[in-house]
């Protein structure tokens, strides 16, 4: 599935090197994991301005391979189910059945 | 099972120090990552959507339980306390930090394991029948034939950078369970008139974005030349293999281009100048590995034991479980027990820590301390007395792991797709728990009989979708998921390539379509009768006019 | 470009002529294959040792007659991962017996030098900052292998049943 559907909001995402956690470039800098503090950009310049951010962030063996996801007008929710499975997770309604089925 | 030795140890001790210290001069910006990409995937670490996946060989499929125990302790200590099973008898951990991979890399060279060519264009894991020294119609052990590929393989100087991943399959049995068909080497031990037991050889099978059966290019191969012979396949292909354009680049591409006679021509003229050489396959040698997968002495039982003929009076539920998942062993009084990780609703394929913990217990208990992966992402034990099975029953009900659905519609191969998968294209395990859970009624599933449903999030085929009875094939369209359906494939003996029934399916509708499919064939059977044969019988067409109407 | 050759830096003496360049009457040369070819009696009749540089898509088979009088061969390594010239230097090793200088050139990392060097070749043109000690590290990765290569002719792998080390020939 196509990693970004091409939109004018966006944000900068990137796998982080250590861990290999996906990550969003947080408003107030650094990388969280969480995409709701994500710094949103809301035109090309500022999107650039964030990918210059995150190629500074890769040159420090902080992150790898950033790139922009587009969000919905209003909402910080990617457009593309890709994303939105990166951001919050397997949608599998878990293995969890075992899990939780036979607990240790 | 193969017992490592000093030198085998010796071996992964040096690559789990290389490792170390590779990933060492990765996090602190000695290699960049395109420098490091490479090594990392040399020793089965990818990056996938949330985390690192770590993916560890089990070669030919064969674990005991201390094995077992380890990935277990791997799934808790490093992982979220759970492994992923694949379709080529390997285990997946789905997250992965890097800087914990040597820890985990050590770990597993404790229990005599490693990731080493699990990725990259290299010779990966080769692949066995999973009942290898059990199953009745067996000539030979294939494993033994695994593990000496296995050691040639292992950081061949010649063969690391080859044009793509190449994959090898060896069966020793009648029926073929391995799909040597659809392999880059396929490898079936047979005996030739004389009496005498070697391989015939087939090349260019595969699946992915071209299906393809391999050819047969030398039907009798003495076992000494095994080595020699694959050496010769593997220059002709590393030489002549195309390396520019990654999807044309598998050798079934090359076998294509070349003609099976000139493939043929080719690498016996190489043979030529490497038989009776330095990978001659003396019989000592040979012997030496085949007394390491010595297997249990089992003595023959002729006359079945009390309990197992009494329990059925007693318990229904173990007799289904009886039938459906165990098999006839080739020593009598013995049986071989499947164990599908399949239970209803659940990913196809995986395993948390405890159930693996409890099946090393259960193994070294009942089973000859010897577990096996299946390329349907189940499990075996495949050497158990029945007089054991009662109490082995009541055992892995507990675990989960006594659904009697071996082959039947729940017991469904399923790779990790849109949820881990980076070059997904949409989700499967979803769309597997989906079925699993509209089909839970086991009368039913029982009552439609085998049928053996993939399912691929892409075209890349890890779930072998192609050679599902059902194949379903994750599309993208206008960023939604699509799911394009194919009917009668088979990866055995009477091998066959699914065919497409019609246009893509939307995801709301993919499992009301393939109720429709199997409404179709209750239709249409003649008592006895199997999905795949009325499929070949009746052709696609039919289903697709139900499909059509559905719509 | 660094040269290593028997373990050291060396200086390269070798003259790597172009297509149409005259052939200087004295000196070390290393042609293209296609030229060699074509001029084959004058190039093996000059003074001077001769060299052949080939592309990793070239039969070096050709050369079969003449490997006795050719002193170099020179193969490529075009980009990481590309791994026909392994097949190429074995092939001229093994089974044509090629005895003189095997050269890799191209994009030669630090990762397969161990590879190449089991696979004949004895001499690398590389721009690694420290050829020698990269070197002394891929030969010092694994204490035995599993499989004969060409530059050592371990028994299969009885090389390891045997225990015995098989250390990477130092060039
Ligand atoms: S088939 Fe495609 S989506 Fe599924 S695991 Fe393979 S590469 Fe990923």
């Amino acid at each position: 599935m196509a990693k970004t559907r091409t939109g004018s909001i966006n944000v900068v995402t990137a796998n982080r090197l250590a861990d290999g956690q996906a990550v969003f470039l947080a408003a107030a800098g650094g990388w969280v994991a969480d995409i709701g503090r994500a710094a949103v950009a809301t035109e090309a310049a500022s999107a650039e301005r964030l990918l210059a951010i995150a190629a500074a962030s890769v040159a420090r063996q902080e992150v790898v391979d950033p790139y922009l996801v587009a969000l919905a007008a209003g909402e910080v929710r990617p457009l593309a189910l890709r994303e939105r499975i990166r951001a919050h997770g397997p949608t599998v309604a878990a293995i969890a059945a075992d899990a939780t089925r036979y607990p240790e | 099972m193969y017992q490592y030795d000093q030198h085998d140890r010796a071996f992964l001790a040096d690559r789990v120090a290389l490792f170390r210290d590779q990933v060492a001069r990765r996090l602190t910006g000695v290699l960049s990552e395109e420098q490091f990409r490479p090594l990392r995937l040399q020793n089965g670490l990818y990056l996938q959507l949330h985390a690192y996946m770590l993916r560890v060989a089990v070669p030919y499929g064969t674990l005991n339980g201390r094995q077992l125990r380890a990935l277990a302790a791997i799934a808790r200590r490093y992982d979220r306390g759970y492994g992923h099973f694949t379709t080529r008898q390997n285990i997946q951990f789905n997250w992965i930090r890097l800087a914990d991979a040597p820890d985990i890399m050590a770990d597993l060279a404790a229990a005599d394991l490693h990731a080493i060519q699990t990725s990259g264009d290299c010779i990966r894991n080769v692949t066995a029948d999973q009942w290898a020294g059990a199953a009745r119609d067996e000539i030979e052990d294939p494993r033994i034939w695994c593990e000496i590929i296995r050691q040639w393989s292992t950081v061949h100087p010649e063969f690391s950078f080859l044009p793509r991943k190449f994959k090898i399959a060896v069966t020793g049995a009648a029926r073929d369970r391995a799909a040597v068909r659809f392999h880059d080497i396929g490898l079936r031990l047979l005996r030739n008139a004389d009496g005498e037991v070697g391989f015939e050889v087939l090349v260019g099978g595969g699946l992915g974005r071209t299906p393809v059966i391999g050819k047969v290019i030398r039907p009798f191969l003495p076992k000494a030349e095994l080595l020699a012979y694959l050496e010769a396949i593997m220059r002709v292909y590393n030489r002549h293999g195309r390396r520019d354009n990654p999807y044309k680049a598998r050798i079934k591409i090359l076998v294509n281009d070349l003609g099976s006679d000139e493939m043929r021509r080719q690498v016996e003229a190489e043979w030529e100048g490497l038989r009776g050489g330095d990978l001659r396959l003396d019989p000592d040698l040979v012997a030496e590995i085949a007394g390491r997968f010595a297997g249990p002495a089992l003595t023959p039982d002729p006359a079945p034991v009390r309990a197992v003929e009494d329990l059925p009076l007693i318990d229904p539920a173990f007799r289904r479980w009886l039938d459906a998942n165990t098999v006839a062993h080739r020593v009598p009084g013995h049986r071989i027990v499947n164990l599908p990780l399949k239970p209803i609703g659940a990913p196809p394929g995986d395993a948390s820590a405890a159930q693996m913990e409890a099946l090393a217990d259960l193994a070294e208990t009942y089973g000859h301390d010897d577990v096996r992966v299946t390329h349907e992402q189940n499990l075996v034990l495949p050497h158990v007395r029945e007089g054991d099975l009662p109490a082995l029953w009541r055992a892995l009900d507990g675990l989960g792991l006594a659904v009697p659905n071996l082959g039947l519609v729940s017991d469904i191969i399923a790779c990790p797709g849109l949820d881990y998968c980076t070059l997904a294209n949409a989700r499967s395990i979803p769309v597997a728990q989906a079925i699993s859970t509209r089909f839970a009624d086991l009368a039913r599933q029982q009552d439609i009989g085998e049928l053996r449903i993939k399912i691929s999030g892409c075209i890349n085929a890890c779930a072998h979708h192609h050679v599902g009875h059902i194949g379903i094939l994750g599309v993208e369209k206008a960023g939604a998921e699509f799911y394009q359906v194919t009917l009668g494939g088979e990866p055995g003996e009477g091998a066959s390539i699914g065919e497409l029934v019609g246009p893509a399916i939307p995801a709301a509708r993919i499992v009301a379509a393939v109720e429709t499919i199997i409404a179709g064939y209750l239709a249409f059977r003649r008592p006895g009768e199997r999905f795949l044969d009325t499929v070949r019988r009746v052709g696609v067409a039919p289903f697709r006019e139900r499909l059509d109407a559905a719509a | 470009m660094p040269l290593l050759k028997g373990g050291v830096e060396v200086a390269d003496g070798w003259r790597a002529l172009a297509d149409a360049e005259p052939v200087p009457a004295q000196g070390d040369v290393v042609v293209p294959l296609a030229r060699f070819l074509a001029e084959r009696e004058a190039l093996l009749a000059r003074g001077g040792k001769l060299g052949v540089r080939c592309r990793n898509t070239d039969a070096v088979e050709v050369l079969a007659p003449d490997l006795h009088r050719i002193d170099l061969i020179a193969l490529e390594f075009p980009r990481f991962g590309d791994g026909r010239a392994f097949t190429q230097a074995r092939v001229l090793r093994q089974r044509l017996g090629f005895q003189g200088e095997l050269r890799a050139t191209g994009e030669v990392l630090a990762d397969q030098l161990l590879h190449m060097g089991r696979c004949g070749f004895d001499a690398f043109a590389a721009a690694l900052p420290d050829l020698v000690a990269e070197w002394r590290k891929a030969g010092a990765s694994y204490r035995a292998y599993y499989q004969p290569a060409t530059a050592d002719q371990a028994p299969l792998i009885a090389a390891l049943r045997g225990g015995r080390r098989t250390p990477l020939a130092n060039p």
